[in-house]
């Protein structure tokens, strides 16, 4: 049995008195230490599946409309929130995007490691700054031991990534949810970071869920992916087969657009327009608008997803074909 | 943070020497002059240019300012013209009803101002939140002696809970229990205030309340009580040390209007009859300790500022 399984989940904004979606349908699930990884452009609903996981989402304007979040046998969406609560940090920690930013800035950094482990651990004031520590030495913070004191304003952004890190990892999760953790940081940190989550990986068994909009990463680090737009899958294989069988046009065009500096382009592949705004309905494809290959039925019935390969699905109704 | 208040200590220097000059040049522009006013309608212009003449009223304003100035730089403010006794004793006389009357309103304004604030931002959007803000925005436009005068009306007048005025030294008899006397004044002197702090509070931790760090404490699975007070409220209150220092400049002239209200024998409404008597020393005295007192809270301020936030180094 799978870790975690997504099933038919569905999460809307509430605007102006209605409810716009902004997930549709959606399934997936991670096997115990396994990495997967989510790609897709800005606003394509990544993130606020990954917050409505953690359980994120609560007194938001975002709601989850139906399906169910089953992680490690329970459906988390049917719990009470001091259960939810129990689990959040405990069992399942997440790594944000903004490291400048998702620290508090009046604690020191050992206050901010030893908070979660108390939440959760019955332990004491001793040995948690000792397991803080550890956590730092274990994220590669270089003199833990006057590090631990420091204020968050005093590290680099990568060094903050790292901390949030030690505090992700300090109950030792069995699933860590990673959203966009290196877009913020300098490139040269991006696969130091990268490799540090890895590395943690093969130690403590951990799942990773790793939300990225890079394709180049995904291939390094994923053992499967889903790719999402305007808050649908649209392709979903193990990372072999994606790349071995890339059926889907959305999911080319993210490929094509990384540049290379072994082809000879003058100009930067693109993806023509922009993810239409969650207020904007487009009938039939979601994708058919910026699409090289749109026909007659792109622009009528939406497709759904079908397997072309073992462990590979795409939603395009020319799948397969093009 | 040693080196820094001693150097903020010595530019309180030259920041006193200007409001000195100002003080005593606006107090000397107040229309009438003392002789005249202690001499009463009768007296001859003789005599009362004879007064002045005595008490040095006749000399150029800058050599009268000069010594003055001398003066208060050993300690003497000078005489009352009124009392005839010293000015710091006249201001000691009113200070025991002042600072415990300035106590007394703090206390409130801390007590009632931060946890409806926090209740407030809680629960925003709700209806408790409805009607903390709406009671903090009415409060908040209340005159200071409409709001005295009632509470007078209800209960004192009305009730019989708490005297309507005066406050017998709390080294009298009764002791402590005197300061009931000050419970109906200290509320109203923390009413205004109070209420700007639960708006300042609230929309501080609402501000708060939408930063990433904020995401990161509640991804700890911390209780939301927890998240709200230790990462929330402390933050905000960041904003709401550096209100305090306006809250004071701004109980400082509420007091004088309290004070009048309430006749209580505090410095507030010895201002007010000195202007009326044209008493030049304990008008200046009495402003000069008060801009001293303005400016060393506003480090105090400054201070407490670089103590909540580490970002904050003071140089």
């Amino acid at each position: 049995m799978a870790l975690l399984e997504i099933n038919n989940l569905s999460i809307a904004v509430a605007s102006q008195g209605q409810l716009l979606p902004v997930v549709t349908d959606c399934s997936f699930s991670v096997a115990a230490h396994e990495t997967l990884g989510v790609v897709g452009e800005s606003g394509c609903g990544k993130s606020l599946t990954a917050l409505a996981i953690m359980g994120l989402l609560e007194g938001s304007q975002v709601n989850i409309t139906s399906g169910s979040i089953v992680f490690d046998g329970r459906d988390l969406l049917q719990l009470r929130p001091a259960q939810r609560r129990a689990i959040m940090g405990n069992q399942m920690a997440m790594v944000f995007q903004e490291p400048m930013t998702s620290l508090n800035p009046v604690y020191r950094i050992g206050e901010q490691i030893t908070e979660v482990l108390q939440q959760h651990r019955k332990i004491t004031h001793r040995e948690s700054r000792q397991r803080a520590l550890e956590l730092l030495d274990l994220v590669k913070i270089p003199h833990p031991q006057d590090r631990i004191d420091s204020y968050p304003h005093q590290l680099s952004g990568g060094q903050r990534q790292r901390v949030m890190i030690a505090i992700a990892m300090a109950c030792e999760p069995a699933l860590l949810i990673a959203d966009e953790p290196t877009t913020a940081l300098d490139v040269t940190v991006q696969k130091e970071v990268l490799d540090l989550m890895l590395d943690l990986q093969t130690r403590t068994g951990t799942s990773i869920i790793l939300i990225s909009h890079d394709l180049g990463v995904i291939a390094e680090t994923c053992d499967e992916v889903a790719v999402m737009y305007r808050g649908r899958i649209i392709e979903k294989a193990t990372t072999a087969s994606l790349f071995a069988n890339m059926a889907h046009p959305y999911t080319r065009g993210l490929l094509a657009s990384i540049p290379t500096i072994d082809t000879d382009n003058d100009w930067l592949q693109a993806i023509p327009g922009r993810v239409p705004g969650i207020d904007e309905k487009v009938n039939g494809c979601p994708f058919h608008p910026r699409c090289a290959h749109t026909e007659t039925p792109c622009t009528q019935t939406a497709p759904r997803l079908i397997d072309t390969h073992p462990h590979h699905a795409v939603r395009c109704h020319f799948a397969g074909e093009i | 943070m040693l080196g820094y208040t001693l150097k903020r200590l010595l530019t309180l220097i030259p920041t006193l020497l200007v409001a000195s000059i100002l003080i005593f040049l606006f107090v000397h522009l107040i229309p009438g002059d003392p002789a005249s006013i202690l001499l009463g309608d009768s007296a001859t212009p003789e005599e009362i240019a004879s007064l002045s003449a005595h008490m040095g009223l006749d000399r150029p304003l800058w050599q009268q300012y000069l010594v003055w100035f001398k003066n208060v730089l050993h300690g003497d403010f000078g005489q009352s013209i009124f009392f005839k006794t010293p000015v710091l004793e006249v201001i000691a006389d009113g200070a025991e009803t002042s600072i415990c009357l300035a106590l007394m309103t703090m206390f409130w304004i801390v007590l009632i101002g931060i946890p409806v604030g926090i209740v407030s931002a809680s629960f925003h959007g709700s209806w408790v939140d409805q009607i903390t803000s709406g009671g903090a925005m009415l409060l908040a436009s209340i005159p200071t002696f409409w709001l005295g005068l009632y509470l007078i009306l209800i209960f004192s007048v009305g009730l019989g809970w708490f005297p309507s005025s005066g406050f017998p030294s709390i080294s009298d008899e009764g002791g402590l229990s005197n300061l009931r006397y000050l419970i109906l004044p200290s509320l109203t002197l923390a009413a205004p205030n109070a209420a700007l702090i639960v708006r300042l509070v609230r929309a501080s931790m609402l501000d708060v309340s939408r930063e990433d760090h904020v995401r990161t404490a509640r991804a700890k699975g911390l209780h939301p009580a927890r998240v709200s007070i230790k990462h929330v409220f402390r933050n905000a209150l960041i904003a709401v040390a550096a209100a305090f220092g306006f809250t004071f400049a701004a109980l400082v002239s509420e007091a004088v209007v309290t004070e009048t209200v309430f006749s209580l024998p505090g410095i507030g409404r010895l201002v007010v009859q000195s202007i009326l008597r044209r008493d030049y020393p304990v008008i200046q005295g009495v402003i000069l300790l008060i801009v001293l007192l303005y400016l060393v809270i506003n480090l105090l301020v400054d201070l407490a500022y670089a103590r909540l936030d580490p970002r904050v180094s003071l140089q």
